[in-house]
């Protein structure tokens, strides 16, 4: 009896640490198309159906939604959400979802656009990563497991850190004789 | 005895293993003013380490092998000779420490000949550390004359090159050792390092602080050329990226700017203008692809283009689907990015 | 150096010094019930006695020592090949970094501190048992539940995979994600907790609790090096608990100690982690040294000379070790002042290691040790430890340090100097104490065999790594390109490892067949002069049937013919005499806590706080519930002890 339990314990410890943390380099070079069972418009004869849920892998899996992460600033999200706190467009850090909270949902906004401003991505980021960027974006309000999703947000605030020397004026860190002339050609 | 032996052994399969082959990513091998002097230093601290080992040996091996003065039985707090035992090991232990001051002496003049250059006419670049490529800058104060390449420094012989280098994520080291030691590239720090190459030739350099997945496949080159040379290369580098004249260029251009090569990367000339890879304006005329990983050809830049992640896994750019035309077309294209 | 005469017997207060008893079987018996541990399946996790628990932590580290030895041969394996494909990236930096936190943190540390520390001060200095006897069986369950963590980890994909250094950003929450990073840091907390525990208890043990006599100035050299080592430990341990802790708040809990972008400094957790680092590699090697004193006096037959100018060397080397945390970031682009000052003390470090070595020399000049194998690994330590300091040196000075920092030349340096310094003295020890703790000798033979091969395997490994640095290879890369010219000399590198595989495998062999069929060795096989070999071997429970007195350094060859001994401790209760640090002169008497099981329980509950807190911080005030209750259970006095203690308080009134 007790064999049992222990046993159980050790492999769903090993099945949940297993999707956590592999590092899946090898992913589908497919590019990012409408997921089947999403809808693009909000009205519906006859009452909303039910959305078919689908579950998104990277939700699972730390590394993928720190790549999300990574590529949110990339593709420059940043530009119109913010960290999640919204700018041009909608905050992602709350739970108002205008078009769904589904991952299904999130997948088909970042793919088809959505009216006032947010663009199409369809056929510019790969489906993997579209589905990567979902699962940072769910994360940010807190739909994620926390030992999934990562602890602070580096670039949350946007001051300049007084310790980070200013680019124009470089720290040399060896004492030169005179100072660095402009290079002349 | 033995240990003389090995030793000897030791010495001769180092000089053999050390002097063997001229590398181009060699310590032992300077092409530059710091690395020469360094090169000096290591030799001046070689030749003293070793005649400190072996002299440490062969006392060592001496008093193993050395006849007793007492039965093996007794047991004797002190020796006949403790009085000259002592002096010995004071005289010893003078001679170590007028050496390691002597070795100090001659470690801090080689730093301050290393730092101190005073140059009329520096060349400045720039280098910021990415997972896992080089970043290569070289700022003008006129904007649209600064030139952004990737993975390949070029320089001109003879002349001092002031590096001022950041990172953008994690601590990188550059690191070319037949011209210079290395420098960290620390996020929120911004470090310069002086060097000069002395003598024309293609150096590989790498990346020499852990970074992540594929640390190993960081490298770049390093190329000293003449002045001339330089100068046309920079002049060239300076250029937008023309437009394509044939049709299967075209297509691949616009295969190029309509899907997901523009989100990462930029030509300049086109609306491709995202810095989150590379720059490509001038790819065909670099040596390497992927960090100094693969040779710049055709057939390399396709399998890159399709799966990198077979070639180093982990890295930044995802795989990618086409099909074999739209692939010809967009490696066309990048061909004449020159 | 003439010995000096009998201890007074005036300084001697509160203790009767006899010089014969004639009922020693009846003291005996009196004395093995009290000592004693339960055992069976449950009183192995009650026993508290320093011998028990040091033997534990041996056979523990060594486990790890295999572990991360395997790891070492799954790396060569990956590079006896440019561009192998046998390990991706991904798993050869966690087996890269398992193997560097192993050796460091699970192996080196609690080996060559904790486990020789805990055997062998108290039968050296002539005591029943360690210090703390409970803390210290507090601390072995901690580490073993540390390491045992680490490795379930790394065994379920969540192992650790940003070098045993850890350096931020890159082990920071945006380029580490998941829980790899967490369970190191809170494995360095556990082996901090237990690693600082230890070392209150040795320098207890060693300051209050040495027999009559043993004055400072003749304190074994093994006792000095463990007694500095603690001190380093307490000083140096804080730092890297401090930084561990600090990137463990960065993960989970979003503080900003490293985060350039908010005022955070990358640079910072480089300082904190090697002002520990730096002085932990004199951690691991300054036992080493002691050891080789030990055996070296031993095989020699004389007092170590220049006693005086060795303990001054180590506590020098404890002082500048403390000095020089800067030479590992010396490509970091620090002001060149700076940076010569470190150079100045990271060759002034050699004087004192040179020293030792003169003076060892000078013991064995003229007295041709008896060369049996615990000599052997001793001259292997020389010949090793000799060239990685020297290699040191280079490492030392600024410019060069530049171009090898980094790569496989400082690879090859700091296993000179670890596995020189550390495991050459390990095996000479194992070999050398092996008698003492099992009553049985290993074999010469094989002895010899583990010896050569190691020795060869050893410098075919590692030698070639010199060159291959000059020659440009980085350290921690899974992969090379073939065109550099590294092959040969990996391939090379490779097969030294077989050699070291084998070796360590004719030592298992060694000691599993002798543990049963080994020569009987009786109490005192080499004629060695300290405390321990002054009983049986294995030691009774009791360690001495008499508390000794010491007339010299080396208390057995010293001792007068009719050497006085300690009488007048109580027998039934576990009572030991405690004495003044300087003189070693009797203070006073104490009593010293029974075996319990609620250190194992109380470590259970560290343990669960420990774990929890990678995943909630709520685990942090929740689990410190039934931490504190296994703490009160281990501290609640017994029925017996109280009434014991009033009735001496009663006493004391009526005395009054």
């Amino acid at each position: 009896m007790k064999i049992h339990l222990i046993l159980s314990t050790v492999l769903l410890l090993v099945l949940v640490a297993c999707t956590r943390e592999t590092r899946d380099f090898q992913q589908p070079a497919a590019l990012s198309e409408p997921a089947s069972g999403v809808h693009m418009s909000e009205l519906h004869p006859g009452g909303a159906p039910v959305p078919k849920p689908i579950t998104n892998p990277f939700e699972s899996n730390a590394y993928g939604v720190s790549e999300g992460k990574r590529l949110y600033e990339s593709y420059n999200c940043v530009g119109c959400h913010a960290h999640g706190g919204g700018g041009i467009g909608p905050p992602l850090i709350d739970l108002k979802w205008i078009y769904g909270a589904e991952p299904a949902n999130v997948y088909a906004t970042i793919v088809e656009g959505r009216p006032n401003g947010m663009p199409s991505f369809r056929g510019k980021i790969p489906e993997n990563q579209v589905w990567e960027i979902v699962a940072y974006v769910r994360s940010l309000s807190g739909q994620l497991s926390k030992d999934v999703s990562g602890g602070r947000e580096d670039h949350m605030y946007g001051k300049k850190a007084e310790s980070s020397t200013p680019k124009e004026n470089p720290k040399i860190s060896r004492p030169l004789g005179n100072p660095v002339p402009e290079h002349k050609q | 005895m033995k240990g003389r032996f090995i030793s000897a052994c030791g010495v001769s399969v180092f000089l053999a293993g050390c002097s063997g082959l001229q590398s181009s990513q060699s310590v032992v091998n300077p092409e530059g003013l710091q690395a020469a002097r360094i090169d000096h230093l290591f030799w001046l601290m070689f030749w003293v380490c070793t005649i400190a080992f072996v002299i440490t040996i062969a006392a060592l091996s001496r008093a193993v092998l050395r006849k007793r003065e007492t039965p093996v039985e007794n047991f004797r707090p002190v020796d006949r000779a403790e009085a000259t035992k002592t002096r010995v090991v004071a005289v010893a232990i003078a001679i170590t420490v007028l050496s390691l001051f002597g070795l100090l002496v001659s470690s801090i003049l080689t730093g301050k000949a290393i730092a101190s250059l005073h140059p009329q006419n520096p060349l400045t670049i720039e280098v910021v550390g990415h997972q896992w490529w080089w970043e290569i800058r070289y700022p003008n104060s006129d904007a649209s004359k600064t030139v952004i390449t990737a993975n390949e420094i070029h320089v001109p012989v003879g002349t001092p090159v002031v590096m001022n280098s950041t990172s953008r994520d994690v601590i990188h080291s550059f690191w070319a050792p037949n011209i210079h030691g290395k420098r960290d590239l620390i996020p929120g720090y911004q470090t310069a390092l002086w060097f000069q190459a002395d003598k024309e030739g293609t150096y590989r350099g790498q990346c020499a602080e852990f970074c992540g997945h594929q640390h190993a496949h960081m490298a770049f080159f390093l190329v000293a050329e003449t002045p001339e040379k330089f100068n046309a290369w920079l002049q060239q580098q300076r250029t937008s990226a023309k437009d394509p004249q044939d049709a299967a260029a075209q297509k691949g251009q616009q295969f190029f700017l309509s899907h997901t090569c523009v989100m990462c990367h930029t030509v300049r000339g086109t609306i491709a203008g995202s810095n989150v890879g590379p720059d490509l304006t001038h790819l065909a005329s670099r040596q390497t692809i992927a960090a100094g990983t693969l040779p710049n050809n055709p057939g390399n830049l396709g399998g890159w283009i399709i799966n990198s992640q077979s070639i180093k896994p982990g890295n930044r750019m995802p795989p990618n689907q086409m099909n074999s035309d739209d692939l010809q077309s967009l490696l066309t294209y990048l061909e004449t990015l020159k | 150096m003439t010995p000096d005469p009998n201890i007074s017997e005036e300084r001697l207060t509160h203790v009767e010094v006899e010089h014969a008893t004639d009922d020693d079987a009846t003291l005996h018996q009196r004395l093995d019930k009290t000592w004693s541990d339960p055992s069976g399946f449950i009183g192995w996790f009650k026993q508290v006695n320093h011998r028990s628990i040091g033997k534990r932590y041996i056979v523990t580290a060594f486990i790890f020592f295999l572990l991360g030895g395997s790891l070492a041969a799954l790396m060569r394996i990956q590079l006896a090949r440019p561009e192998n494909n046998f390990l991706g990236p991904d798993k050869y930096n966690q087996i890269f970094t398992m193997h560097g936190s192993t050796m460091m943190f699970l192996f080196a540390v609690p080996m060559m501190f904790e486990a020789l520390s805990v055997y062998l001060v108290p039968l050296m200095v002539g005591s029943r048992n360690i210090a703390f006897p409970r803390l210290n069986a507090y601390s072995y369950y901690l580490y073993l539940c540390g390491g045992i963590m680490l490795f379930v980890a790394f065994f379920l994909n969540i192992g650790p995979d940003t070098g045993w250094f850890s350096y931020v950003p890159l082990s920071g929450p945006d380029f580490s994600p998941g829980k790899r990073v967490d369970f190191w840091a809170q494995m360095i907390t556990f082996t901090e907790v237990s690693a600082l525990a230890v070392a209150v208890e040795i320098i207890v043990t060693v300051f209050k609790m040495r027999a009559p006599g043993m004055s400072l100035n003749r304190i074994p050299l093994f006792v000095w090096a463990s007694l500095v080592t603690a001190f380093m430990v307490i000083f140096a341990m804080p730092s890297i608990m401090l930084s561990s802790t600090m990137l463990i708040m960065d993960r989970l809990v979003s503080t900003q100690f490293f985060n350039p972008a908010e005022g955070g400094d990358a640079l910072l957790y480089q300082h904190l982690f090697w002002f520990f680092g730096h002085p932990e590699v004199y951690i691991i090697f300054i036992p080493g040294l002691g050891v080789v004193s030990s055996v070296i006096a031993a095989f020699s037959r004389r007092h170590v000379f220049g006693y005086l100018a060795l303990v001054l060397s180590l506590v020098t080397t404890a002082f500048v070790g403390f000095g020089l945390w800067v030479h590992h970031m010396f490509a970091t682009g620090l002001p060149q002042l700076g940076e010569s000052f470190f150079t100045a003390a990271s060759l002034m470090i050699a004087i004192p290691t040179a020293t030792q070595i003169y003076c060892w020399i000078a013991t064995m000049w003229g007295r041709r040790p008896v060369l049996m194998t615990p000599m052997y690994w001793v001259l292997g330590f020389f010949f090793i430890l000799i060239m990685g300091g020297l290699t040191g040196i280079m490492l030392a000075s600024v410019p060069l340090d530049l171009q090898v920092h980094d790569t496989f030349f400082v690879v090859a340096h700091f296993h000179y100097v670890l596995i020189g310094g550390a495991v050459f003295p390990l095996f000479a020890a194992l070999y050398f104490w092996f008698p003492k703790i099992t009553g049985r000798m290993l074999s010469e033979a094989a002895g010899k065999w583990n010896f050569w091969l190691f020795f060869f395997g050893f410098n075919m490994t590692f030698f070639p790594m010199h060159i291959l640095g000059l020659r440009g290879m980085p350290r921690r890369v899974y992969a090379y390109p073939p065109e550099m010219g590294w092959t040969a000399m990996n391939v090379i590198a490779s097969l030294g490892a077989v050699l070291m595989t084998v070796s360590v495998l004719i030592f298992l062999a060694n000691v599993f067949w002798s543990m049963r069929r080994g020569a009987i060795a009786g109490d005192n096989p080499w004629g060695a002069g300290t405390l321990e070999w002054g009983t049986s071997s294995p030691p009774p429970s009791y360690n001495f049937l008499h508390i000794p007195t010491v007339n010299g350094r080396e208390a057995l060859w010293d001792a007068a013919p009719n050497q006085a001994i300690v009488t007048g401790l109580r027998t039934d209760v576990r009572e030991v005499l405690v004495t003044n640090y300087l003189d070693a002169a009797p203070d006073h008497r104490t009593e010293f806590p029974d075996a319990s099981i609620w250190p194992f329980l109380a470590a259970l509950a560290t343990t669960a706080l420990f774990i929890g807190s990678i995943f909630t911080p709520w685990a942090v005030p929740i689990g410190a519930i039934p931490v504190a209750i296994t703490m009160t259970g281990w501290f609640w006095p017994g029925k017996e002890e109280s009434r014991r203690r009033k009735a001496t308080e009663k006493w004391a009134e009526e005395e009054a």
